[in-house]
């Protein structure tokens, strides 16, 4: 995974909430089998419309999404992250993100801020009356700066460290493989198999 | 102070515990099919790995799947090449698959539960956010992203973070008319897409504790829409006599030992939730959405609502956008919305019980001219059940379609999906914009009122069809 310490960018103000994964990425686009190539998938029913954000030449090379409320919600499809880092985006800030979504970010390396309502209407406000405003979304120092912005945010220590090593889990976990080992030799003799190993 | 049952099951679970990390938690059973896993196995392949636990791992082949001519080729290339993707993941690292044409077959959430696989107690995830579904068992089963399947398959395990209880209690009864479908979308009405947000939902109380397997499945599986990580029921009678005698159910001491064990698996009397929400069944009704959300419903009886209603100005503008989308005014009541298609299915709604009720309303009645009805089972073995009871030909009868297995127009990666602008009536679980085709729109509904739908060619319950039935011989 690439490490993520601090990034600034311009601001893509998304003015709606409960933007669920089918609207970031639609399911016809799920039958690929990479993990790249999902740039023109990208909100791409909102996209037919001229006035739709990522149509307006002053967003364009955004790095930072702002959304409303409830960002990722729905299919826990991980192309949807897959599809906002293929386009270009750097981080996602919204008040509330769905859980397997938040996940799925964080282990892509795609940052996920929550800031309150408050906060993300200043950004939208900023970045729809300067659209070249830039942004700074600060890992190191868990804040959020823009001009009269300064918003500290939370992430847990374990999910921030791994971020900013840029580490692979599985390769952490495996170091624990004597202990799964030992789980294992004690599971009980009722649990199902699937076939024999 | 006590636990909760979300709680035992986790601690029961547990690897390695360590201050300031996630929990690391082994995986009882990982489900997979053909979208989500093919980058995973390449993740395997690129780091020399195999697969740690192939005898607690299963694929099936479901959301591409077609529903006619499944005997043919695949038409659209790219399904094609995803499933085929499947089939050589599987075999390259020894992995059970019951692929299209199998008698195993059919959507992961409906054949889990068939086979005996899913069990109390149990730790289950699958590369799809209606894993839920398998908390009805009594176990903690998790929607996973595909980093997250490549991890289990590594290592049978997942570190996760840390989780809130919510109990949501349905007092009483439910009406006759009222069923699972109602009562979850109505649950999520009120505490609303992201109530759920963190939280494990535990369902108990008189009314959940009366439901079936199915109901209870049902309800489990869309607490994903509610916004919560995971949904579960505690295992009862009616849980234990459902999982007898299934192809992996334990047998003779096992099952015994099981019973034993899974009779603890109840939420301690002094055991604290985070979070508490009490519902009456008594005075539910059945429920429809409006929206494109799944939390943007309300009982049939009523009327689309006003976005000015609204106090909070995200869910005014919300409505505003939804009402838009979804072609539908302010104070129409939702009695009079015409329906062009009707799909009875999914993982939400796809099992047995759901197609007996279904036909049950459709009996003796004719789909309206100005509808198509697609009925779409949620396995083959779900599909052969219905067939030994006659229900195929009630809904071939009645002129709905009776399709093969498949996830299908639920969120139409087959070809079984709406057109721009045309609406629908369906069982399953998402009203998202787009979601069962480009430009349809969406009304989740009840088996039920699918079928009573289907028959008046707008949104309608059972209740409505008493004058209408066909005379016996026309």
């Amino acid at each position: 995974m690439e490490a993520f310490t601090t990034h600034t960018g311009r601001v893509v103000p998304l003015r709606r909430s409960n933007v669920d994964t089918d609207q970031i990425i639609p399911a016809h686009w799920l039958k690929k089998v990479t993990r790249d190539g999902f740039e023109d998938g990208l909100f791409e029913a909102w996209r037919k419309q001229d006035d739709f954000v990522l149509n307006q030449e002053a967003y364009k090379g955004g790095t930072v999404l702002v959304a409303g409320e409830d960002f990722g919600t729905g299919s826990s499809r991980e192309h949807a992250v897959w599809a906002l880092q293929n386009y270009g985006f750097k981080a996602v800030i919204s008040p509330r993100f769905a859980d397997i979504f938040r996940g799925n970010s964080l282990k892509n390396g795609l940052l996920t801020v929550v800031l309150p309502q408050q906060t993300v209407e200043a950004l939208w406000e900023l970045a729809e009356s300067d659209p070249s405003t830039p942004v700074t979304v600060d890992l190191v120092e868990r804040k959020v700066l823009a001009p009269g912005v300064e918003a500290p945010f939370e992430l847990d220590e374990n999910a921030r460290w791994r971020l900013l090593e840029g580490l692979d889990d599985i390769s952490l976990t495996l170091k624990n493989d004597d202990a799964i080992t030992a789980y294992e030799s004690g599971r009980p003799a009722f649990k199902p198999l699937t076939q024999q190993a | 102070m006590g636990r909760t049952l979300a709680e035992k099951v986790w601690d029961d679970h547990v690897v390695t515990r360590a201050e300031g990390e996630p929990d690391l938690l082994f995986i009882d059973l990982h489900l997979l099919h053909e979208v989500t896993s093919p980058q995973a196995f390449d993740g395997l392949r690129k780091n020399g790995r195999r697969v740690r636990r192939t005898d607690l791992t299963i694929a099936t082949e479901d959301h591409n799947t077609p529903t006619l001519d499944i005997d043919k080729p695949v038409a659209d290339p790219v399904s094609r090449t995803q499933l085929e993707t499947l089939r050589k993941n599987c075999a390259d690292f020894g992995v059970r698959l019951h692929p299209l044409g199998d008698v195993e077959q059919g959507v992961v959430h409906v054949v889990g539960p068939q086979l005996g696989l899913t069990q109390p107690g149990m730790t289950v995830v699958c590369g799809d956010s209606h894993t839920s579904t398998h908390g009805a068992f009594g176990a903690l089963a998790f929607g996973i992203g595909t980093s997250q399947v490549e991890h289990v398959l590594a290592t049978q395990t997942l570190p996760m973070a840390p989780f809130k209880t919510m109990a949501v209690t349905v007092n009483g009864e439910l009406p006759e008319d009222v069923t699972a479908k109602d009562l979850i979308l109505a649950i999520i009405a009120k505490i609303g897409t992201g109530g759920g947000q963190g939280y494990v939902i535990e369902y108990r109380g008189e009314a959940v504790e009366k439901l079936s397997m199915e109901a209870r499945m049902t309800i489990c599986n869309m607490s994903i829409e509610a916004g919560a990580r995971a949904g579960m029921i505690a295992p009862d009678a009616t849980t234990f006599e459902y999982v007898r005698g299934r192809e992996h159910a334990p047998q003779g001491a096992d099952w015994d030992a099981a019973v034993v064990y899974w009779k603890t698996l109840r939420t301690d009397d002094d055991a604290v939730f985070d979070h508490e929400v009490v519902i009456e069944g008594g005075e539910l009704a059945p429920f429809v959405t409006w929206g494109t959300n799944p939390g943007q419903g309300a009982p049939l009886s009523e009327t689309v609502p006003d976005p000015a209603s609204f106090e909070d100005q995200g869910a005014r503008l919300a409505a505003e956008k939804a009402l838009e989308y979804m072609g539908l005014s302010a104070g129409q009541p939702l009695r009079e919305v015409d329906v062009d298609t009707v799909f009875v299915g999914s993982c939400t709604n796809g099992r047995i019980e759901d197609l007996r009720s279904a036909a049950a309303v459709l009996k003796g009645h004719k789909v309206a001219d100005s509808t198509r009805m697609l009925v779409v089972p949620g396995s083959v073995r779900v599909a052969l059940q219905a067939v030994e009871e006659g229900l195929d030909k009630v809904f071939t009868e009645a002129g709905a379609e009776w399709r093969h297995a498949g996830c299908s127009m639920c969120l139409g990666m087959n070809p079984d999906q709406l057109q721009p602008g045309e609406r629908a009536a369906s069982t399953s679980n998402r009203n998202f914009e787009g979601r069962q085709g480009k430009g349809g729109r969406t009304h989740l509904v009840s088996p039920q009122v699918a079928a009573a739908t289907a028959v008046l060619g707008r949104l309608a319950s059972p209740a409505d069809l008493t004058d209408v039935r066909v005379p016996a011989g026309v």
